[in-house]
């Protein structure tokens, strides 16, 4: 099919330096299989929120009386989750033009609001009233908020990962940043499953 | 093959220069990066699974010989029908068919020289063997898990709850290698193809891995989320499957099957693809309708994630789901059928060479045609409403993973193991293994169809006298399969150390895999190939003019 | 494809074929008996699914076959076959027939689905629990034995509430509002449970008049079994906390075995028992000698815990059948009501 091409080892030469570079760098590969993976992992959730969907649509009363969900921390924490997600931004629109103070400010900020918002859950559910096993409402609203916390916990350790080895000369420039991109990604998708999260187990509350 | 002269650091692979010629054989024990090291350590390990499944299958059908419950303890009779079921799909079946020649044969099809995650990939491979030993642990923790594959609640919540605990660790382990595997698969396939291979000049192995993948993808996590809520409901007090505190059973099913339809499509589509490989090499024809092998793989793939629910025809299902999903199984016979076809088109004319990877990929097409014609039986929901849950599917299923994956794992191994390990099989005995395992298979397989249909249900360990000949049968043809590995594990332990050199291309084949040494040098070629034909271009004049095919290596190499 | 065999041998080949799969497909002697009404509409749908497949079968085996023989390398032939890469019409064809037969196969089971009762259980047209909500009536002459009991009390009726119910009702051609009668079955590890609210009797066994709708309410007391009855071709998982239903005519008496078709625990090979399809008089004696039976059972009925194996094998016994109030008293909670409303 393919007109046979000379075997020229210019040609040759330039597969070569393709497959070269793909060991050493894998710039666009890293972060093109991230977002594979993620897309694979939002299933996972997607499995936990029909779970939850199914049994509220087959539940008399959800959630049921002793169970009720606090509206005002869960928002504040959404508002600073949605809003990290710009700042991390910013770290890395920073680090694409070698702004590596930037980088190191924006990012330590989506730190400090990750931490807040796990701090938030804590406190949440430690003033809740009811724990993992009351009744279905909670298991459901534990398992999906703590695996999503859970995946906070692994953002954050990104982040702090990222401002780790930026103290390292040259680490990180306005070539090679796949690093605090691939936090980035994976921070907006920790953001996604939240608002999908918020939507279904405390906004949905509101229309009871 | 040169010998490795100076300085043998076989862990330095990453540096690409620093690396021995070939690797040690202490290296396949090691994490090492290398994916042809990956896919055979992948092969190695789930063929030795194989062997305890096998040997669990075995020791049931004992149970089986009689109509009495008097071999095995009924707990251990379902500890073993649970493991053999989990151990041959999610250690045997799936790590051969997609970690083994996937690995191994994905990078060296598309002219790459690794995979795109090196390490991410070895990191896949070895979660199989701990989770191989966190199922043997559960054995000696209670019995090992005993509510079978499926493990539906709320058995598996109220029967031996540690081993239990334990099977879902295992799953979720293989899931996620297979998740981590499926990621590489489709980057790998997707962006470092050698620039002149387009899509549709890929070999078809790598369109089936490229479904596969995409199913893996979609599918896999769901099951993930349902063996966390399973875990959590044994161990920590939820009640996700609980009837009584409001939980329901049917959820589970739901989850379960939205992953383990779309897996028996991950144990049947790489092997589609080997199919698609091994038969036009073999009967020196290119393969019949390319474009539509590669699309109906897609097609199934996406049909086959909308499919679940047929498994749930007897259970808590709408009535509007039955019809739905009736209908909706029934159509992927149309695309599968398309493969067969084409299969069958590619044979109609060739130069068929009776070699024993062919025998076993026509045996294969030939149980397949009975498999899928079941499997269409299955799919009307009033016929299965009668056979669910009996013989007649362990029969279906038996015929489309035995007598489907089984046998096209066998045909990839005698088609790739000259370029796996430089060597051949030794043919007669090939064949030996091949007539014994094609007579045990018929035997065993296909009076279960018959047991099923006048009332025998699956997964008991005592039945009917009525039906103790055709179990006897059964078990006759079960022993003669047990028997048939015997040759097959001498002739590749032999042949591996000691079998005929094989060259570069034995079977004169005209994928890119062909065009470097066998085995393939670390890092694949010298000088990267580059592509001067398709890959089934058989009979033309390209490939066949001088004493066929082989050329691609001259031209590449100059 | 020039190899193609020439028109007369296909049309002769094409004859033997369908002969051969049509004969195949009426006797193959593959299906036990049918006793109920659905049985030989199931068994219609699977003769024709035998018929095609044998054909197809024949087919695409003879091509393999063919192929393998008629082209296999020759000796000392090392040359390639001829560089066909396909035929779009051929394609074409092999992608429409099995379309259609698959469209076919799927409306054909769509009517039969229908017929055998599947669009409408929990009611007419999956509305909800009417027909077991209602006050059961028995319309078979144990109606003076009824009036002496009282009416039956269905202690299932809160899990019977729920909007969904699985399995089979009525069958559209039936045209019939009621059951004639109804069962409630319960499935617990390792033994069925067969209560009959119109009366009070509770067996092991399930025993039904010929002839006469028979409405099964089938529930799971701990894991899921699967009520099955190989000749009425009918079977519906016990579910526990989901109600479900099978709603049939038995059509030919005799005794046909009750089995448990999903895994259970340990002894589920041996959750079975039977169903004994009575003429309508034995039925009447049946009712009336276990009506006796269950006024003096009660009063003794023991309360038992759990069904441990011990006792199951104790149930599995072969001297279960002529005591099926061995099991029955297994079932204490029930037994302990109906003793109460029973005096």
């Amino acid at each position: 099919m393919q007109g046979a091409i000379d075997s020229n080892t210019a040609a040759a030469n330039g597969h070569a330096a393709v497959a070269h570079e793909a060991h050493e760098e894998h710039q666009d590969l890293r972060v093109l299989g991230l977002i594979t993976f993620l897309a694979s992992e939002f299933l996972m959730f997607a499995g936990f929120f029909a779970v939850f969907l199914v049994f509220r649509g087959s539940a008399a009363e959800w959630p049921p009386k002793e169970t009720e969900v606090e509206l005002l921390l869960p928002a504040v924490n959404t508002l600073i989750l949605v809003s990290s997600s710009w700042v991390i931004n910013l770290g890395t629109k920073a680090i694409k033009k070698n702004d590596l103070a930037g980088m190191r400010k924006w990012f330590g900020i989506t730190a400090a609001m990750g931490a807040v918002f796990l701090a938030g859950q804590v406190y949440e559910y430690m003033n809740l009233g009811y724990g993992l096993r009351t009744n279905l409402f909670s298991n459901c609203f534990y398992l999906t908020t703590g695996f999503h916390g859970a995946h906070v916990f692994i953002g954050l350790v990104l982040i702090l990962g990222v401002l780790w080895r930026s103290r390292r000369a040259n680490h990180y420039s306005d070539i090679t940043h796949t690093g605090p991109e691939m936090a980035e990604i994976y921070w907006h998708f920790v953001d996604v499953v939240w608002i999908v999260l918020f939507t279904l187990i405390y906004l949905l509350t509101l229309l009871n | 093959m040169a010998q490795a002269d100076v300085s043998i650091k076989p862990t330095e692979v990453q540096g690409g220069h620093g690396h021995p010629d070939k690797w040690k054989w202490y290296d396949y024990f090691t994490f090492n990066v290398d994916h042809k090291v990956i896919g055979i350590q992948y092969l190695v390990t789930s063929f030795l699974f194989y062997l305890a499944g096998g040997f669990m299958a075995v020791l049931m059908r004992t149970e089986l010989a009689t109509p009495d419950s008097d071999f095995l303890s009924p707990d251990l009779y379902n500890a073993f029908l649970t493991n053999h079921g989990t151990i041959m799909i999610f250690l045997w079946i799936v790590p051969a068919a997609i970690g083994g020649f996937g690995n191994f044969l994905i990078p060296l099809m598309i002219g790459a020289r690794d995979m795109a995650f090196p390490k991410l990939n070895a990191i896949a491979f070895w979660l199989n063997p701990p989770a191989g030993a966190v199922l043997a642990a559960s054995f000696f923790l209670g019995g090992g898990a005993q509510s079978g594959w499926t493990s539906y609640p709320p058995l598996s919540e109220i029967t031996a709850n540690l081993p239990q605990t334990l099977w879902c660790v295992a799953l979720v382990m293989v899931g996620t290698s297979s998740i981590l595997g499926s990621v590489n698969f489709l980057v790998t396939i997707w962006k470092m193809r050698i620039p002149s291979m387009k899509w549709d000049q890929m070999p078809l192995f790598c369109w089936a891995m490229v479904a596969t993948s995409i199913l893996a993808l979609f599918a896999t996590p769901v099951l993930a989320a349902a063996l966390i809520l399973l875990t959590f409901d044994i161990n920590f007090g939820t009640s996700f499957f609980k009837p009584d505190a409001g939980g329901n059973v049917v959820v589970y099913q739901h989850l379960f099957w939205f992953y383990s339809h779309p897996a028996v499509y991950l144990m049947i589509l790489p092997i589609f693809g080997i199919m698609s490989e091994v038969i036009p090499v073999h009967a020196r024809k290119p393969i019949f309708g390319y474009k539509a092998i590669a699309y109906s793989s897609l097609t199934i793939c996406l049909v086959g994630l909308f499919v679940w629910v047929h498994h749930m025809f007897t259970s808590g299902t709408a009535p509007w789901m039955r019809i739905f999903f009736t209908i909706s199984t029934l159509i992927v016979a149309v695309p599968t059928g398309v493969k067969i076809f084409s299969w069958v088109a590619t044979l109609w004319g060739g130069k068929i060479r009776y070699t024993t990877a062919m025998l076993f990929a026509v045996g294969l097409l030939s149980m397949f045609v009975f498999g899928g014609l079941s499997g269409v039986t299955l799919g009307a929901a009033p016929f299965d409403i009668h056979v669910h849950d009996t013989y007649y599917v362990v029969g279906h299923f038996h015929y489309v993973l035995f007598g489907g994956s089984v046998f096209g794992i066998y045909s990839g191994i005698y088609h790739w193991f000259p370029k796996i390990t430089g060597r051949m099989l030794n043919e007669p005995l090939g064949k030996v293994h091949f007539v014994l395992t094609f007579i045990g298979t018929l035997l065993t397989f296909t009076p279960m169809h018959q047991l099923g249909m006048q009332g025998m249900p699956r997964r008991v360990a005592m039945y009917d006298p009525q039906f103790a000949d055709l179990n006897q049968l059964v078990t006759v043809g079960a022993y003669i399969l047990a028997v048939s590995v015997i040759p097959f594990y001498f002739n590749v332990i032999w042949s591996w150390r000691s079998g005929k050199e094989a060259g570069p291309n034995p079977w004169n084949a005209l994928t890119l895999e062909w065009t470097t040494d066998s085995p393939p040098i670390i890092e694949n070629w010298e000088v990267l190939p580059v592509l001067t034909h398709g890959p089934y271009e058989y009979g033309m004049d390209k490939a066949n003019q001088v004493g066929p095919a082989g050329e691609p290596t001259e031209a590449t190499q100059v | 494809m020039k190899q193609i065999p020439a028109p007369f041998w296909t049309l002769v080949l094409g004859i033997a074929v369908t002969l051969i799969s049509l004969w195949v497909g009426q006797n193959h002697n593959l299906l036990p008996v049918q006793a109920s009404e659905q049985a030989p509409l199931v068994d219609d749908l699977f003769d024709v699914m035998v018929t095609i497949g044998t054909a197809l079968f024949i087919v695409v085996q003879g091509a393999i076959v063919y192929s393998l023989i008629r082209f296999r390398q020759r000796k000392g032939d090392e040359t390639d076959g001829p560089p066909i890469e396909g035929n779009l019409p051929l394609e074409a064809f092999w992608t429409a027939i099995p379309s259609i037969i698959v469209v076919g196969l799927g409306l054909y089971s769509v009517v039969v689905f229908q017929e055998m009762g599947g669009f409408s259980p929990g009611g007419h047209h999956g509305h909800g629990a009417m027909v077991a909500m209602a006050p059961q009536q028995s319309v078979i002459d144990v109606a003076p034995l009824m009036a002496q009991m009282g009416p039956g009390e269905n202690v299932d009726a809160d899990v019977y509430s729920k909007a969904q119910v699985y399995g089979f009702g009525a069958s559209p051609l039936l045209q019939l509002n009621q059951p004639d009668v109804t069962v409630n079955v319960t499935g617990m590890q390792f033994a069925w449970i067969f209560r009959y609210p119109d009366t009070g009797i509770t067996d092991g066994e399930l025993h039904i008049p010929v002839g006469k709708d028979v409405q099964l309410n089938i529930e799971a007391q701990d894991v899921i079994h699967s009520f099955w009855v190989p000749q009425f071709r009918l079977k519906q998982d016990a579910l526990p906390g989901e109600p479900a239903e099978l709603r049939f005519v038995a059509t030919r008496e005799g005794t046909y075995p009750v089995v448990c078709a999903e895994l259970c625990g340990a002894y589920h090979g041996g959750m079975r028992t039977q169903v004994i399809v009575h003429s309508p008089e034995d039925y009447a004696d049946w009712v009336a000698s276990r009506v006796a039976e269950v006024q003096t059972t009660t009063t003794v009925a023991q309360p038992l815990e759990t069904a441990t194996s011990a006792e199951y094998l104790a149930a599995i016994a072969p001297d279960l059948a002529k005591s099926p109030v061995q099991i029955a008293q297994m079932d204490h909670a029930q037994m302990a009501q109906g003793a109460a409303q029973n005096p």
